[in-house]
């Protein structure tokens, strides 16, 4: 569709991603009353939201970046609300459950180290975090049937899970109830400052007038966030999945890596293949690796059928952590940049949203600042 | 709902009760054939379920065949006097695992 300036669709806010973060913050716009579209690439996007493993979780969050752990706090606190609202707007039910959540030990030496990042994260002022010892954990989870290797967990209160496309279904379906709008189809090519606002022409030949614009476009934010002068480094991390047939419920409590869903399938987790190419294939190494780890924690699933695995594409930042802003050269034009978008999508819908209508980011994205990563080169925190 | 073109050569149990098909055809088309339309009840909501696809993809012809949960009829062949039956729910592992 080739739209001449006079007959251009206008909206006050376009955010240019309809993934996890992009369609967060466009329902969470829509719903604040604004006049709202979604462009969305087609299906060749490499879609982070194709990958998302479903925790809802704070208790590896923002280790050494004190913000980013209050803002996932903040979005823990804001999840029962929201799953409310998408299993309405989904029409079937996103599966939250906010049990509390584990990560398991299988040595010595990771027992220690989960002492070390559990102390780290007190020193913090994370406190829910504690350890459990094996028969903590089956106090936790009677008849849970724990591999003899599993000598303990951390385990946060507050931590839980979702089914992602649930989630998604349920924003994308609460922006079209709000009036907004979801282009899929083609990449943004230009963005260019045009009247009041900023003129979005696609590779498609479509064009959107937009008083304002949010950058949400995953691995490919580096790309466009330059149109609007930002400079937001962001490269492709892989995560393998698999999922397993259903199953009788034999894992009461999501942990890293391994949860079951609401479903009765198995979810196993999840690779970090930082080698920075824009593909999604899986490795029999890897997804055998992930498989045996997962049978140490629960020996039945040696005897369970893996009906699927995949790979999709973390956006990473240098450090690992969100990168928000709101453009200096650009004025309106906003980047929103994470690899965790399920736990933020509450506060993206929220908050984010809400200090993007009003022109001005929360608090808390003045530390998550893309400008920290000028002349550094940091270490990825460690994701789950 | 669906007639078979030729003949049957042995039979085996579908919920103890003795159904005709040809050796290595498979199971979904041979119960189908005898106008079988359930195979199984979701671990979700317990609704009955058939074969959709007939070429492994979908799990919704989920069976037990001889104490084994959660088999596609559709990729299993028939074997005379195989014992099948409904997949009820989701697979459990200590009914099956304890043997």
């Amino acid at each position: 569709m080739r739209a001449t300036l006079a007959t251009m669709e206008r909206y006050d806010v376009a955010i240019i991603g309809g993934g996890m973060v992009g369609t967060a913050i466009g329902f969470g716009c829509a719903e604040g009353g604004a006049r709202v579209v979604v462009l969305d690439e087609g299906d060749v996007a490499l879609r982070a939201a194709r990958g998302n493993f479903g925790l809802v979780w704070g208790q590896s969050k923002g280790d050494g970046m004190p913000p980013y752990a209050e803002w996932t706090r903040l979005s823990i606190r804001m999840w029962p609300q929201l799953a409310a609202r998408v299993s309405a707007l989904a029409g079937r039910d996103v599966h939250y459950r906010n049990s509390g959540g584990l990560n398991f030990c299988l040595d010595a030496q990771e027992w220690e180290a989960r002492r070390a990042f559990v102390h780290r994260r007190h020193n913090e002022g994370y406190g829910t975090l504690r350890l459990l010892d094996r028969a903590e954990l089956l106090e936790l989870m009677p008849g849970c049937p724990l591999g003899p290797r599993v000598i303990g967990a951390s385990f946060d209160p507050a931590d839980g899970h979702a089914d992602p496309l649930t989630l998604l279904r349920g924003m994308h379906a609460g922006l079209r109830a709000a009036g907004g709008q979801h282009w899929p189809g083609a990449a943004v090519q230009a963005i260019e400052a045009s009247g009041d606002g900023y003129r979005i022409t696609r590779e498609d030949g479509a064009v959107v007038q937009a008083g304002k614009v949010v950058v949400a476009a995953g691995v490919a934010t580096t790309r466009i966030a330059a149109m609007v002068g930002l400079d937001v480094p962001v490269r492709p991390v892989r995560g393998q999945n698999i999922v397993t047939e259903r199953l009788a419920p034999i894992l009461p409590l999501p942990a890293s890596a391994i949860r079951q869903t609401g479903d009765g399938t198995v979810q196993i987790g999840v690779t970090s293949e930082d080698d920075g190419i824009l593909e999604t294939p899986t490795t029999t190494a890897a997804l055998a690796k992930m498989a045996a780890r997962a049978i140490l924690v629960l020996p039945a699933l040696a005897e369970a059928r893996m009906v699927r695995g995949w790979a999709a594409l973390r956006p990473m930042t240098p450090d690992g952590f969100p990168a928000y802003a709101e453009s200096a050269t650009h004025p309106g034009c906003f980047v929103a940049v994470c690899h965790s978008g399920v736990t933020l999508a509450a506060a993206h819908a929220g908050p984010l949203a809400a200090g993007i209508l009003a022109g001005a980011l929360p608090d808390f994205a003045r530390d998550l600042h893309p400008r920290r990563f000028i002349g550094r080169t940091g270490n990825s925190e460690a994701h789950v | 709902m669906f007639r078979r073109t030729t003949p049957t050569d042995c039979s085996f149990l579908w919920e103890g009760r003795e159904v005709p098909g040809q050796a290595g055809e498979s199971l979904a088309a041979a119960l189908l054939a005898a106008g079988i339309l359930a195979f199984r009840e979701t671990p979700v909501s317990g609704a009955a379920r058939g074969p959709l696809c007939l070429m492994g993809a979908c799990f919704d012809c989920l069976v037990e065949v001889d104490g084994a949960q959660n088999q596609q009829a559709c990729m299993t062949p028939v074997r005379a006097g195989m014992r099948v039956s409904m997949q009820r729910g989701a697979r459990h592992f200590d009914s099956e695992d304890a043997a």
